[in-house]
C-alpha cells in the first residue's frame, strides 16, 4: 500500500484530508446519538438552508479545516462543528463573540439557580 | 470540458484555501464517467463568496490498484470520486507533454 500518512507526505495543515492514511482500523461501533449532537446537527441544517443562508457548509469545512492539528484531533465529532458555527456566526456578523459569551453565562445562571 | 469516457488526470498541487480534491488522488489517472453540470466553486463558497464562475463537476472512476499501487489486493476495485473541472487534465495529453 501507498504510505500516504498525513505526517510525511501531505501537506501542512491539510490534517483532516486522512484517505489512505494508515491509521489503523475504523471503529465501525454505532453510538446512540445524544441530545447535544442532535441539536448541533438542526442547527447547522438551519443555518445553512437556503432559506436562512448564514453561511455555506463549504465554509464550515473550511472553518474546521483551518483548526490546529492538536484542536482538530482533540474534538470530537460535534465539537468541532459547533465551533465552527460559532466562529461563522461571528464571521457573518450574525452574532458577536460578546452576544454568545453573555447568552451562555445567562443559561448557566439559569441552570444553577434550577439546582444543576 | 472532458466527453464520458475521457482518460483524466488528477493535477498534483496545493492550494493554501478549501480544497475538495483529495490528497490521494492527486495525479492519478481514472477516467470520466459522467458530467454532473456546473455548481458554485466550494472553494469560493468558503470565504463568503458566491462561487462563481460556477465549475463543471465530473464524476471520475478509478482504478483502485491505480490508487494505492499493485499489491492492493483486489484488482477489480474501483473507486468514483465527483472533482472538479479545473483540477484535472486530459491523460493522454499529459502523457504527451511529458507531466
Amino acid at each position: 500500500m501507498n504510505p500516504s500518512h498525513p505526517d510525511d507526505s501531505h501537506p501542512a495543515g491539510a490534517h483532516h484530508d486522512l484517505g489512505g492514511a494508515l491509521l489503523g482500523a475504523i471503529d465501525r461501533c454505532e453510538h446512540p446519538r445524544t441530545l447535544y449532537e442532535m441539536r448541533v446537527d438542526a442547527m447547522l441544517m438551519r443555518l445553512t438552508h437556503p432559506s436562512c443562508g448564514a453561511f455555506k457548509v463549504d465554509a464550515m469545512r473550511r472553518a474546521i479545516e483551518n483548526y490546529s492539528r492538536l484542536e482538530y484531533e482533540g474534538l470530537p465529532y460535534y465539537d468541532r462543528w459547533i465551533k465552527a458555527v460559532r466562529q461563522l456566526l461571528v464571521e457573518q456578523g450574525i452574532l458577536s463573540d460578546s452576544q454568545i459569551n453573555e447568552r451562555i453565562e445567562r443559561i448557566r445562571a439559569a441552570r444553577n439557580q434550577q439546582g444543576n | 470540458m472532458f466527453t464520458q469516457g475521457t482518460r483524466v488526470k488528477v493535477q498534483d498541487r496545493q492550494i493554501s484555501g478549501h480544497c475538495r480534491t483529495p490528497q490521494y488522488l492527486k495525479g492519478k489517472i481514472g477516467e470520466v464517467i459522467e458530467d454532473t453540470g456546473r455548481w458554485r466553486n466550494p472553494e469560493l463558497l468558503a470565504y463568503h463568496k458566491p462561487g462563481l464562475p460556477m465549475a463543471r463537476l465530473f464524476r471520475v472512476r478509478f482504478r483502485q490498484i491505480d490508487i494505492w499501487g499493485a499489491d492492493y489486493p483486489n484488482p477489480i476495485d474501483t473507486l468514483d470520486a465527483d472533482l472538479y473541472e479545473h483540477w484535472l487534465e486530459d491523460a493522454e495529453h499529459a502523457v504527451a507533454e511529458g507531466a
